[in-house]
């Protein structure tokens, strides 16, 4: 009876610690978009972090709950922006954006609102994953991880020489900005309907594969099937995420998804723990902060009259990748591991409970 | 009435040939042994069932229907399924829902009604999840649900991946081994525990097995297979007192030439 009291008492509080939560970010959001918090630069930073949240948890789908090893996804992100940035710029800009090659005649006619092409975006991507797939998620493990970076690096040299389509090399500019609230809508909308997925039968059958795909074979689960479908919606939200991006710079040009996009991503499933969706939204966050504030080091520094010989242009990634080779090192489960964060998550930890010694233990087998 | 017919099955990995000429009946409600030494060709058997390998010649019948060359995912659809010799649990998750993913091949749902909640899906989650449950209260499991399967004792693990081969609802039921690893305690326990789910589940039970108290104790009837021949079959009597049987284990003309 007392359990069952205290039990009604914490949800309670934890119903109430939700809807505090959530009309702090309102305000927050509202605040930032109004520019009466932070500044442009700030606003940007934020809503670039939520853009890479979702393509994040997209391959987190992938990679941390189906367990398949893929580097594809600035691949996918590509094919959202450029459908973003082929269907929305205004057509009386078209001629002066395609002005070495011009625009194929049929496109050039053809103006979309930003949320049909958002989603068309994502549908191509979707489209893309599937031919893709088909042939190459027979792969395994590393195979599988350089037959999609070779397709993402595929992608960007097809939008390189597409030049009726994708103005080549040039790129596209002049494309609509969308508000904050927009990607922080779209990207709440996209994360939480990966999570209902993941946590619905289909999740639960991309796990077991994670698991053990023998075992998950045996079990009358459709490996293929299954594989194919977690990585078309993967690449669907990476390609909504691609569309959010191109709106939110303006600008398109191959150069942005050079495969080291791919490993923002990784390290960010990797920081937040493979198999943790909130895991991965916190990393994103931190990952894209973390990039910005770095910039610090590649700008000149003069220490006591001397210059410091160090700080100069691309010093950022020399201190990035050590701090990625720490996490490697002695993170390897991420922040979270396999688990979300919770308010019960939250309590324990401040209540010292470790809730790491039960899953920890045993594994006799 | 035969639920499982292998007919005339050979399997050869290049020059080696795993399995020659099998021929095996499971009849209806039976527990059936298939024993024999070491490298024998046991496992290779249950992987021709169960669809891990494709026989190089010879058949494979459920209930008559063939089923030689379907994908490992199909033959469970069809209801066949398997426990492993190295147990193969979703390790880190939870009991659970290691018995909902069994449940898995039943969902008729598609994946955009399942991740929005549809009330169809919700209502197919739901049955799922009283079945899962109730199967876990009769075999007994019901207030493990929640662990992590793999912080599970060994004894308590084999039982679930029995439990979970129940889960997908086949009606034979293929245990390769499942005593492996256990004490004479816990052997007789499986030994109960095998009998009571057969009864309460009319399944069909064939099974690979080293002990050998409970394959005599179980068995309605014993295949013995050496070097990938059937040497014999029959009842545990029969088998007792087969001097090829004998042979094949304790290998006595050999060793006493040796």
């Amino acid at each position: 009876m007392m359990n069952k009291i205290e039990n009604k008492n914490n949800k309670t509080k934890r119903y109430a610690a939700n809807i505090l939560l959530a009309a702090v970010f309102i305000v927050v959001i509202t605040l930032i978009d109004q520019n009466l918090i932070g500044d442009q630069y700030i606003k940007r930073v934020l809503n670039l972090s939520a853009i890479y949240a979702i393509v994040a948890v997209s391959m987190n789908l992938v990679n941390g709950f189906t367990g398949l090893f893929s580097l594809g996804q600035a691949g996918f992100m590509a094919i959202g922006a450029y459908t973003v940035a082929v269907f929305t710029v205004p057509i009386n800009y078209r001629a002066s954006i395609f002005y070495i090659v011009p625009q194929n005649q049929v496109l050039a006619q053809i103006h979309l609102p930003f949320f049909i092409a958002l989603i068309l975006g994502g549908l191509a991507a979707a489209l893309v994953a599937l031919l893709i797939g088909i042939p190459v998620l027979r792969l395994k493990s590393d195979y599988l991880a350089i037959a999609t970076l070779g397709f993402s690096e595929i992608i960007r040299i097809v939008f390189t020489n597409l030049k009726t389509i994708t103005n080549g090399a040039l790129g596209i500019k002049s494309i609509p900005g969308v508000s904050t609230w927009v990607i922080f809508i779209v990207a709440i909308l996209s994360i939480v309907l990966i999570a209902l997925l993941i946590n619905s039968t289909y999740g639960r059958a991309f796990k077991a594969i994670r698991e053990d795909e023998i075992a998950a074979e045996a079990m009358g689960i459709n490996l293929f099937k299954h594989k194919v479908m977690s990585f078309a919606i993967g690449a669907f939200f990476a390609g909504i995420g691609g569309g959010l991006f191109a709106a939110l710079l303006g600008t398109v040009d191959p150069k942005q998804f050079y495969f080291t996009m791919t490993y923002n991503f990784l390290l960010m499933i990797v920081l937040g723990g493979m198999g943790s969706i909130t895991g991965t939204i916190i990393s994103s966050f931190i990952v894209t902060f973390g990039l910005e504030f770095l910039r610090f080091f590649d700008e000149p520094l003069a220490m006591f009259g001397y210059n410091i010989t160090f700080f100069r242009a691309g010093f950022r990634m020399v201190i990035f990748s050590i701090l990625l080779m720490i996490l490697v090192l002695f993170f390897r489960k991420g922040l979270l591991g396999q688990k979300e964060l919770s308010w019960k998550l939250i309590s324990n930890i401040f209540k010292g409970k470790n809730s790491n010694k039960k899953s920890n233990k045993g594994g006799a087998a | 009435m035969s639920v499982l017919k292998m007919d005339n099955v050979v399997m050869k990995f290049g020059g080696v040939i795993a399995a020659n000429n099998l021929n095996i009946e499971v009849e209806k409600g039976k527990i059936v042994a298939l024993i024999g030494p070491n490298g024998a060709g046991k496992t290779t058997a249950f992987n021709v069932v169960t669809g891990v390998y494709n026989p190089t010649s010879g058949n494979v019948y459920l209930n008559d229907e063939k089923i030689t060359g379907l994908s490992p995912d199909k033959i469970t659809n069809k209801g066949i399924a398997r426990t492993f010799q190295n147990i193969r649990l979703f390790s880190e998750l939870t009991v659970l829902d290691n018995i909902l993913i069994a449940n898995h091949l039943q969902v008729k749902s598609d994946f955009i009604s399942c991740a929005l909640r549809m009330p169809w899906a919700k209502k197919e989650e739901n049955a799922m999840r009283e079945k899962s449950e109730m199967l876990l209260n009769k075999l007994g499991l019901l207030h493990l649900k929640n662990e992590i399967s793999s912080s599970l004792p060994y004894g308590e693990q084999r039982k679930l991946e029995i439990a979970r081969a129940l889960a997908t609802d086949a009606k034979l039921l293929l245990l390769d081994e499942p005593a492996a690893g256990m004490n004479p305690h816990e052997t007789n326990e499986l030994t109960n525990f095998i009998h009571t789910i057969r009864d309460e589940f009319g399944l069909t039970v064939f099974m690979i097995e080293h002990h050998m108290d409970l394959v005599m104790e179980i068995s309605d009837k014993i295949y013995v297979l050496d070097f990938g021949q059937l040497i014999a079959e029959g009842t545990a009597d029969e088998i007792k007192n087969n001097p090829r049987v004998i042979e094949a284990y304790l290998g006595v003309e050999e060793d006493a030439e040796n």
